[in-house]
């Protein structure tokens, strides 16, 4: 039997940097290998300790259970310790998530759309039900 | 379904409104009755919180989908936490009429 899948994680909006890097002359660059911090994970740190939400605010906020997010909240620290403690590249990528605010533009009628059904993925244009459209950030 | 529609008047020749706030009016369109109702909008004027009260009167009615030219900040995440689904059209010379055409199409 496969297990339940895992709930999408809600991310507000996509990090600044793609990443952080050491310096320093002690770094050996050769053998130390880059960590992948997640963006649920970075969310999580966002949250938690930059707008200073207790667990339970952040959960609702990313649309998650209170202990599902502090494990997301202990991997992201365990993983950024690592990263200051062994000098390794932070490469904040991946995750199961999606953005608050999802936009498409279709290519018929050149309208923008979101999707407020997060978990059933959109099929066609909610105007013209053409199926060719393309995902953007932002209706400009 | 219901879905509402950001017009310039109350008429089905009206144009498309490119705001959703301080729009002139509100269509509310059923796609299985194929009624359509002219709600002129209250909040035209007002000098804050249009978009909020604006999101009221829709919602109220039931709708599923809107379409306007442009949503605020706080409409947006309204319309995200309502499970709404926001359309946005940029050609402001678009009628109404055409949009329900376009609903309507199969």
């Amino acid at each position: 039997m496969s297990p339940r899948p895992c709930r999408l994680r809600k991310v507000s909006k996509p990090p600044l940097i793609s990443g952080l890097k050491p310096y320093g002359d002690k770094l050996k660059k050769e053998n130390v290998s880059s960590i992948f911090l997640f963006l649920e994970e970075y969310e999580a740190i966002r949250l938690c300790d930059h707008e200073i939400m207790n667990h339970k605010q952040a959960a609702n906020m990313m649309d998650v259970s209170r202990p599902t997010l502090t494990r997301i909240y202990t991997a992201a620290r365990r993983k950024i310790a690592d990263a200051l403690v062994n000098g390794r590249q932070i490469i904040i990528e991946g995750g199961k998530i999606y953005f608050d605010s999802e936009w498409y533009q279709c290519s018929n009628c050149c309208c923008y759309f979101n999707n407020p059904g997060k978990m059933d993925g959109i099929k066609e244009c909610p105007l013209c039900r053409s199926s060719e459209f393309t995902n953007v950030q932002q209706p400009e | 379904m219901k879905v509402a529609i950001t017009s310039t008047g109350n008429t089905p020749e009206s144009e498309l409104d490119q705001r959703f706030g301080r729009c002139e009016c509100f269509v509310i369109y059923d796609t299985e009755t194929n009624s359509i109702e002219f709600i002129p909008n209250p909040n035209k004027d007002a000098l804050e919180g249009a978009g909020p009260a604006s999101v009221q009167i829709v919602a109220s009615r039931g709708v599923e989908k809107v379409i306007s030219g442009e949503f605020g900040i706080k409409v947006k995440s309204l319309f995200d936490s309502l499970k709404i689904q926001m359309i946005v059209i940029k050609e402001p010379e678009k009628k109404i009429i055409e949009i329900i055409d376009m609903l309507n199409k199969q």
